[in-house]
């Protein structure tokens, strides 16, 4: 038997209400992601990508089906095991990066942590750590203004994997950077999964990028209409 | 998340926009400083008051000319055309069994001189008893006795205040010759120091015999009459026996009003109140303004900072910890203005207390933790709808917020 999927959703669905109007912005989703898996979530606009990575990160709660995340049961769970899960399980990457302002990089990445209940030397070792391995070392103390789109984007990362999550989920990391960025933080992530066995769950509107993971899953209109290995492409 | 935790998050926001910080306390800022002067003044200038009464002894009614239709103490106009004179003070003297002292009291000012040297006084003219009336005490010579009230005499009590500018230290003033107006006085007697009462000193003033003071004013009537009732239980019966005395000689017609050291306490206290009851609506409109104005710069902060509750409850901050994150930072915002305001106020109080030796006035520590005590109650009640606006949001709206 393999071990317990890091992810695990069997028809999930998620309905918005808008007075008379009811969307389905997920249909009967069953998604199992393995330990150590890189994989690719594409579609069309509007077909439920963010809010899938939402239910994924317990952001979200989802209107039926069942969500088990490293073997433990999401639905159910009570609003603040839901922030501990999110906390220690999950490591969420924006593609608005989402970085505090004013706040240096280090306190950036420790901001998981402070919740975490960790003492002040303990946040600062382990951001240290983390801002290591997104290549950004030597520039603990920058705040984000201080710091470029791309370098905003790693130490966003950095916040993500501080508390060595489960899973990583990125929506769009790459939707408000330049190509050649873009492409470098792609090449950040596929380097995590492949050197670190961190999981990944990426969004991307990029086929070129879908391309280079090992499994893609396209979503249309709230459905999952394909899941495998990617197709032809570059 | 400990509560220290808490703090620093709200010093990191603070830290990031300090105008907007000092311009949200300003309200609490002058609520605590009109506290701080309430209790630390008000008190002070009551206590100071009260004080001031009793040294001026005890158990006292003045009898003023014209009649006061209400009780309590408002001096009169003096516009009615029937005067106090000195047969109504020897009657009193004379008749008044539940009297202990009575003295008349004439009031004027004049020039007094000795040699060239000139300064202008304040002319008591009164009785032999005023000394004792008064809780002052003669310190050289003697005090005026009734001969020279009967005989008119040109005879002068005066303090040491007078004695020290016109004397100096080494001169006896004793049996000397003093000029007030034209008509020279013999110096038989100075004061004791008493210092300053209401403002006053005591020891600038001349005690000549109400007789003396009718022929140096040129008048025939009295300012008014001060007499002391025997004990504290006599005074209302004193103020009745007082009334029928003067009304007997009116033939019924009650045309003066006696007012008791009491009514003088309790006009001081009535004004006194009156002070306390601004001061305190100024104090608790402040922080009422200063609490709304914390709320909402705090509501407005919660909406400036949507996205990043957002990121907070994405990375496991719970319920709790954006409400207490808030719902901290409105507190101590208050306490720092809080804060500011005891700080102005111990330097108000600081310069009343140079400028007013003799006021009691003071900060004490109780005070202190009382104000701020009430700012930390203004930042919980400002920062409560605010805290749970931001604790309430949910995660992906506020993240997907523009
Ligand atoms: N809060 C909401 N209230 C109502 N409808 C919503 C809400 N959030 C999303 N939707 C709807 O759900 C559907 C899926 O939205 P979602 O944001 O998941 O799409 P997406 O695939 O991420 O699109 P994009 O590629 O443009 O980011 C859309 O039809 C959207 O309008
Ligand atoms: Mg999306």
């Amino acid at each position: 038997m393999s071990e317990t999927p890091v992810i695990a959703l069997s028809g999930v669905s998620r309905v918005y209400e808008l007075g008379a109007e009811r969307i389905q912005a997920l249909r009967s989703v069953d998604l199992v992601v393995q330990k150590g898996e890189l994989l690719a979530i594409i579609g069309p606009s509007g077909s439920g990508k963010s809010t899938l990575m939402n239910v994924i990160g317990a952001l979200d709660t989802p209107s039926g089906g069942s969500y088990q995340i490293d073997g433990q049961a999401v639905s159910g769970l009570s609003d603040d095991q839901l922030a501990q899960v999110r906390n220690q399980k999950i490591g969420f990457v924006f593609q608005s990066f989402n970085l505090l302002p004013r706040q240096s990089a280090l306190d950036n990445v420790a901001l998981p942590l402070r919740y975490a209940g960790y003492s002040r030397a303990e946040r600062r070792a382990k951001s240290e750590r983390a801002l290591r391995r997104v290549d950004l070392g030597d520039r603990l103390g920058h705040t984000p203004e201080q710091l470029s789109g791309g370098q905003k984007q790693r130490v966003a990362i950095a916040r993500a994997l501080v508390t060595e999550p489960a899973i990583l989920l990125a929506d769009e990391p790459t939707g408000a950077l330049d190509q050649a960025t873009g492409k470098e933080i792609i090449e950040l992530f596929l380097r995590l999964n492949r050197e670190e066995g961190v999981t990944v769950v990426l969004v991307t509107h990029d086929p070129q990028v879908a391309a280079r993971t090992r499994r893609v899953v396209t979503l249309v209109d709230g459905r999952v209409v394909e899941d495998g290995p990617p197709k032809g492409g570059s | 998340m400990s509560l220290f935790e808490h703090l620093s998050i709200a010093f990191d926001s603070i830290r990031n926009s300090p105008v907007r910080t000092f311009l949200t306390t300003l309200g609490v800022l002058i609520g605590v400083f009109a506290v701080i002067l309430l209790v630390g003044l008000g008190d002070a200038v009551q206590t100071y008051v009260l004080d001031t009464f009793a040294g001026v002894g005890s158990n006292l009614l003045q009898v003023h000319a014209g009649r006061q239709e209400t009780r309590g103490f408002q001096p009169s106009s003096g516009n009615s055309r029937n005067k106090l004179s000195l047969r109504d003070y020897e009657a009193l003297d004379k008749r008044g069994l539940l009297l202990d002292g009575v003295s008349p009291v004439v009031l004027g000012s004049s020039e007094l001189r000795l040699g060239d040297l000139r300064r202008n006084v304040v002319v008591f003219g009164v009785g032999p008893r005023y000394l004792e009336l008064r809780n002052l005490a003669i310190g050289r010579g003697r005090f005026l006795e009734p001969e020279d009230l009967d005989g008119r005499r040109r005879v002068v009590v005066i303090g040491e205040t007078i004695v020290g500018e016109l004397f100096g230290d080494d001169k006896s003033p004793l049996g000397a010759t003093v000029y007030l107006g034209s008509t020279p006085y013999r110096v038989v007697g100075v004061t004791q120091k008493k210092g300053k009462t209401f403002g006053f000193d005591m020891d600038d003033l001349a005690l000549i015999p109400a007789t003396s003071a009718q022929d140096l004013f040129d008048i025939e009537t009295i300012t008014h009459l001060l007499a002391r009732a025997k004990d504290k239980n006599t005074v209302e019966p004193a103020i009745e026996e007082v009334g029928e005395l003067l009304a007997d000689r009116r033939g019924g017609t009650i045309d003066f009003t006696i007012y008791s050291q009491d009514d003088m306490m309790e006009m001081v206290n009535r004004i006194m109140g009156t002070l306390k009851f601004f001061l305190g609506a100024i104090a608790s409109i402040s922080l009422l303004v200063g609490g709304i104005g914390i709320m909402n710069i705090m509501l407005v902060s919660v909406k400036e900072r949507t996205r990043e509750i957002g990121v907070r409850r994405a990375v496991g901050a719970r319920w709790r910890d954006i409400l207490l994150q808030f719902l901290v930072e409105a507190v101590v915002v208050s306490v720092l203005g809080g804060l500011a305001g005891v700080a102005l106020g111990a330097v108000v109080i600081r310069i009343v207390a140079h400028f007013q030796p003799d006021l009691p006035v003071g900060l004490s520590l109780e005070n202190v933790v009382m104000a701020l005590g009430f700012s930390a109650a203004v930042g919980i009640a400002a920062g409560v709808v605010p805290a749970m606006r931001a604790a309430d949001l949910d995660p992906v709206e506020a993240l997907r917020y523009e």
